[in-house]
């Protein structure tokens, strides 16, 4: 009954007066502790992910499945195609320009002052979404950023010959991969890095090549971890919502612009409903990408310790 | 190690590599540099660096301090939850009910599987009563902001407490007498500070990063106030970007060089994305680092 698990306070088993005084305190009052964090988990992410999920399948009468038939409308599909498609193709980029610099940076020494910069560089651009990441990119590649001038006028070229592009679609890809390369970097680093000299050393011995060491040595190890940093960063991506809201205010190309228009009543009707259906459909991805997530870095554990 | 060892690079070709992604990385910081530098009669100056910081354009950037003001307010609100709330909550589990460490680990993941677009679907609802009962005050969010930091700072100061072995010590403080209070002020909470302070300097940069919540919530923060005022004055939003990526940046950098060189690096679980600050501070996975065991 007491003392379970933890090495807990020696009670005194001889009165047994004090027994249900001592069950009291070594049981009762600590979990009256967790309350106000229980209350707060329960309002403040309990209630809302259920209204998220659950706001779908109701509207102004009561029970219904007909906004989940908005998931399945042509615009909400192509948004989804669309979410998928900027979120695999920049976690797809990302993870193999973070995986070669996780290569180059594991031959580093770890506490040399380039890999310290590296790494908190990492910690800070992998955390540069949203509004401000927006503003840097326009100062770049903007009708009048500086790269778009430079190559205008000294190198001939117009980056927006076929149209402006960057407050599109294909515009989230670069300022994407500015947070996708330093998040691969702090997810994959620990796995390279673990890939001790033993290993290489032992392959050298029995005469092995490079090409060797890394074909039956190297990616066999490493591809768990790259598989799930590669799921982590598709997951990050397709959740990402503030640098699109702050650079795409035309149109709803991605999932989480359709949530906008939803919540703020651009496409009318019952738009808490429809927020709810494309909120469950994003639940929906997230979940099963979170889930094989996990297995992969169970696996991927294995050489790290 | 020298290049004969084999799936090594050279240090050389390591450094080449570094400098050429860490050379594209910079562009866009550069490119931000020049905008601010751009004259409006052409040329380059401190024009528009001057104009932000000239008291008699207060008016004009009225916005951008009131988001600023704001959230520093949400930062030392959601900061007040993660140190009086999540902390002594977190130490209570880990001290006394270890069972539900695993069911505590699963559900603090939950604010980052479920994107922050979606969460703002419920708390859309949740924040109309709260708007009801205590007015739509900035303060309220902070609440909101509490759950979007407990996935990260958490899993700064579980990883520092299992290094500690504060089950042994909290039982030593106790048989001398101690309190509870005095067990987590005096005994755990050193123990833990740098994953404390990891702690902290997550919630605060997630705090001050955050957009999604407040733009749908309508609540002027810092990144609001930045979009608004990008439309009318670019340049000073531009500036404020800058200098808070290069203030982010500076505290990282001295967090990480305060910490001990044989530290062994972190190894991130659960999925933290996007909030991955944590890496130099604190090792931010419940993970089983033998290094970690003697307190720094």
């Amino acid at each position: 009954m007491k003392a379970r698990g933890a090495p807990h306070l020696p009670v005194d088993p001889g009165r047994a007066g004090r027994r249900s005084a001592s069950l009291m305190k070594s049981r009762i009052l600590p979990a009256l502790g967790l309350a106000p964090f229980a209350a707060y988990v329960l309002l403040f992410l309990a209630v809302p992910t259920l209204l998220a999920i659950g706001s779908g399948f109701f509207d102004d009468e009561g029970f219904t499945l007909d906004n989940l038939g908005a998931l399945l409308a042509p615009a909400t599909l192509e948004a989804f195609g669309a979410s998928i498609w900027v979120s695999a193709l920049t976690a797809a980029i990302g993870a193999v320009v973070g995986a070669v610099l996780c290569w180059a940076l594991a031959a580093l020494p770890e506490t040399g002052p380039l890999r310290r910069v590296v790494d908190s560089a990492s910690s800070v651009l992998a955390q540069f979404g949203g509004v401000m990441l927006a503003f840097a990119f326009i100062a770049t590649i903007g009708i009048q950023g500086i790269v778009t001038v430079l190559l205008r006028e000294r190198g001939g070229v117009d980056i927006y010959a076929g149209g402006v592009w960057l407050y599109e679609l294909p515009g989230l890809i670069l300022p994407y991969l500015y947070f996708q390369v330093p998040l691969m970097v702090i997810t994959f680093l620990p796995a390279v890095s673990a890939l001790g000299p033993g290993w290489a050393e032992a392959v050298a011995t029995l005469g092995g090549s490079s090409g060797a060491y890394w074909l039956r040595v190297g990616l066999p190890v490493l591809a768990p971890a790259f598989l799930g940093s590669l799921l982590l960063l598709f997951a990050n991506a397709f959740s990402s919502y503030a640098t699109a809201a702050a650079l795409i205010s035309q149109g709803s190309q991605i999932v989480p612009l359709q949530i906008r228009a939803a919540l703020i009543g651009e496409t009318g009707g019952s738009s808490a409903s429809t927020a709810g259906a494309l909120a469950l459909g994003m639940i929906v991805v997230m979940t099963a990408v979170m889930l094989v997530y996990g297995r992969l870095m169970a696996r991927a554990a294995r050489w790290q310790r | 190690m020298s290049a004969r060892v084999p799936g090594r690079p050279s240090p050389v070709a390591a450094r080449i590599v570094v400098a050429v992604v860490g050379g594209l990385f910079l562009i866009p910081l550069v490119a931000m540099l020049e905008f601010t530098l751009r004259q409006t009669a052409g040329g380059y100056g401190l024009e528009h660096w001057a104009a932000l910081f000239d008291p008699e354009n207060a008016r004009r950037y009225r916005t951008l301090f009131q988001g600023i003001g704001n959230s520093f307010a949400l930062a030392a609100i959601a900061l007040a939850i993660v140190l009086v709330l999540f902390f002594p909550t977190i130490v209570l589990v880990h001290l006394r009910f270890p069972r539900l460490e695993r069911a505590l680990d699963l559900l603090t993941v939950l604010p980052i599987a479920i994107p922050a677009i979606v969460l703002v679907v419920g708390f859309a609802p949740v924040y109309r009563v709260i708007g009801q009962l205590f007015g739509s005050g900035v303060w309220t969010l902070g609440l909101a902001y509490g759950v979007l930091v407990l996935p990260f700072a958490y899993r700064a100061i579980v990883a520092d407490l299992q290094g500690m072995d504060a089950r042994t010590r909290a039982e030593a403080a106790r048989s001398l007498g101690a309190g509870w209070g005095t067990v987590l002020v005096r005994v755990i909470a050193p123990g833990v500070r740098r994953g404390l302070l990891a702690a902290s300097l997550l919630t605060i940069a997630i705090v001050l990063g955050e957009f999604t919540v407040s733009s749908l919530l309508n609540r002027t923060t810092l990144q609001v106030a930045l979009l608004q005022v990008s439309k009318s004055d670019p340049f000073a939003a531009v500036i404020v970007s800058l200098l808070s990526l290069i203030g982010a940046f500076a505290v990282l950098l001295a967090v990480s060089s305060t910490s001990s060189a044989t530290r062994r690096r972190a190894r991130r679980g659960g999925g933290p994305f996007a909030g991955a600050l944590a890496a130099p501070g604190a090792p931010a996975a419940p993970a089983p680092v033998s290094a970690t065991a003697k307190e720094s």
